[in-house]
């Protein structure tokens, strides 16, 4: 509980630490976290390609004779379901559709979001003020509620669930979006554009959006690992991805009443999603500090 | 401050009215409409289906329909629930307790884990306890809260049989240390995320305090470090916290909704699951509403109460 006193002993050892300490290390060490991130998206992503055609089971083939085969113990290398479904088969065409979930969602958010953001930070006035309204107003209801308001009203497909997915995360990259547009366009090479007679539409998305590009890579990173988590919430809560399609939420559905017997069920989509999740917000972190080394005063 | 205080209740009021529309758009706007559950189970005729419709008032146009909702609303007339055909503010008043008592509950662990992990990572800044910590709430930041709970209820109530796998007591036997022993692993899993937030929050705002002049003062007054730390660092550090409980909401009750359901909890996320299960659009619409005004409030009272302690801040806008 002590903290280094200008004139005790212990400063002499903290100069030493320092140059371990310093920002630069630190900002290193955090990026070996963001690489270490980039390389388990990596691996992930060609599991999930590649992974299934070099398996000796498809994830639909039912083994009768292995219902609930625990992990390590015979041919089935992570066990199998209570139907005899390999697990690791199944966790990898899961891992296709959450992954590929992840990233549309985060493609058609960002869309949705830009648009807004650039916008309303250009025409500050009644439109502006009207999207960021419309925009604090969706941040009022809590995520999870939104989600299975909508949901619960949608045929569930793959597609409909990116959309919903999209159309309750987008806010928060409005918001950045349109706080940059909004700093950026009184800037000198924004004026030249205006007094040059560009069009606004030129302005907004050639002049001003390019220059605030640094955040938005950021706000997608950690927008894809949002949608992975709000992918698994929804199916684990049986409004998402529905079965016999795989995917690491709805593989949860079902597994707490198996907990006691086939704990295992629980413990694997469980640990892949956090390991993607986790891995996005180290790759997001490390960005963030990278594209802007003023945060790391912290 | 008044003024300030004025121009704010008016922006929540104005929110309010933009998160009515929203709600009731989603709501009536999807397909399936309210009647689709008892279309779909087809011991209706369609003239019954018409005579249902006009008696609860699904005929009429939306606008219309979206005015007599709002009047109503702002009387205390939340609707019938198309369930259990009781209001539904009772209803809702029944399930609010337990929601309450879990985020409660957790937020006051959360505080004081997070506050505590905080105030040690700054203290010993870059030390291997601080980089444990940074790793470690982005980690709980990025698990998926049911599956926590899962890893919870396997460790604790299948593994060691220390705790209850759920509901909020035993039936039979309400007594307080009962209750708080079905609390404790709900609890645990709702304050994850709070605890992960709070402690970076802690962090930050800790370093920023430490470097001030008024410590270095008290640090060449030959004050002890502890007496420093408590009075002087802590107090500063904790202003800026006030804020973070306040806009904490939103995801609390995400969190409580996803709990509640892991852990059998008797509390609004589940009232709010079984109603979208069942098509119950009153008590849909009225949960929604009410988790925005919670919302609303937390960042109100966030804002003002930051105010109130500390008074350097200017209120302009």
């Amino acid at each position: 509980m002590s903290v280094v006193t200008p004139t005790s002993p212990q400063m002499l050892a903290s100069a030493r630490r320092s140059r371990w300490n310093s920002p630069g290390m630190r900002r290193f060490r955090r990026h070996k976290l963001a690489v270490f991130g980039a390389a388990t998206i990596t691996f992930m992503v060609v599991a999930c390609v590649f992974g299934p055609m070099l398996l000796p089971y498809n994830d639909t083939f039912i083994d009768i004779r292995q219902r609930f085969a625990p992990p390590f113990s015979g041919s089935h290398i992570l066990g199998t379901d209570p139907l005899g479904r390999d697990i690791l088969a199944r966790l990898l065409m899961a891992g296709r559709i959450s992954l590929s979930v992840g990233f549309s969602a985060m493609a058609v958010s960002m869309a949705i979001g830009i648009c807004v953001g650039v916008v309303a930070g250009f025409y500050q006035r009644v439109v502006g003020a009207a999207l960021m309204r419309f925009v604090d107003a969706m941040l009022c209801f809590p995520s999870i509620f939104l989600l299975l308001a909508i949901s619960a009203l949608i045929e569930p497909s793959v597609p409909s669930i990116v959309l919903l997915i999209a159309m309750t995360s987008w806010m928060e990259v409005a918001r950045v979006v349109e706080a940059q547009i909004r700093s950026l366009r009184t800037r000198d090479f924004a004026v030249a554009a205006v007094s040059m007679g560009a069009s606004n539409t030129r302005i907004m998305f050639r002049e001003l959006l390019p220059n605030a590009i640094a955040p938005i890579v950021v706000a997608a990173t950690l927008n894809v690992a949002h949608a992975i988590l709000a992918e698994s919430y929804i199916s684990f809560l049986g409004y998402g991805i529905q079965p016999p399609t795989p995917s690491w939420g709805n593989m949860l559905e079902g597994a707490q009443s198996y907990l006691t017997s086939a704990p295992w069920l629980a413990i694997l989509p469980g640990a892949a999603i956090t390991l993607a999740v986790t891995s996005f917000n180290f790759i997001g972190d490390g960005l963030r500090d990278s594209l802007d080394p003023r945060l790391d005063q912290r | 401050m008044s003024g300030f205080l004025i121009r704010r209740l008016l922006q929540a009021v104005v929110l309010l009215f933009i998160v009515s529309m929203i709600g009731f758009a989603i709501l009536h706007l999807a397909p399936g409409g309210p009647l689709s559950q008892f279309a779909a189970s087809g011991d209706m005729t369609q003239a019954d289906l018409d005579r249902l419709s006009a008696q609860l008032g699904l005929d009429r146009p939306l606008p219309v329909q979206y005015v007599e909702w709002l009047w109503r609303l702002l009387g205390g007339d939340w609707g019938v629930s198309y369930r259990d055909q009781q209001p539904v503010l009772k209803i809702i008043g029944a399930h609010i307790g337990p929601t309450m008592e879990l985020m409660l509950s957790s937020t006051l662990l959360a505080m004081l884990l997070g506050a505590w992990i905080g105030i040690l990572g700054a203290i010993k800044r870059y030390s291997l306890f601080d980089s444990l910590a940074t790793i470690g709430a982005m980690i709980a930041l990025s698990i998926p809260t049911f599956w926590f709970g899962l890893v919870i209820i396997y460790v604790f109530s299948v593994g060691l049989g220390w705790l209850p796998a759920g509901n909020r007591y035993t039936v039979g036997d309400g007594s307080l240390l009962n209750r708080v022993h079905h609390l404790i692993g709900p609890c645990i899993v709702l304050a994850l995320v709070s605890t992960a937030v709070w402690s970076r929050y802690m962090r930050s705002s800790m370093l920023e305090v430490i470097n001030q002049d008024y410590i270095r003062t008290a640090r060449a007054k030959g004050l002890s470090e502890r007496y420093i730390l408590v009075r002087h660092a802590l107090r500063n550090a904790l202003l800026p916290m006030i804020t973070i409980t306040g806009l904490q909401v939103p995801t609390l009750l995400s969190g409580a909704l996803v709990t509640e359901t892991v852990f059998t909890w008797p509390g609004m996320g589940r009232l709010f699951l079984d109603s979208i299960s069942y098509r119950d659009y009153p008590t849909i619409m009225g949960i929604l509403m009410l988790t925005a005004v919670m919302v609303l409030l937390g960042s109100l009272v966030a804002d003002v109460l930051y105010g109130v302690a500390d008074p350097r801040i200017e209120r302009n806008g």
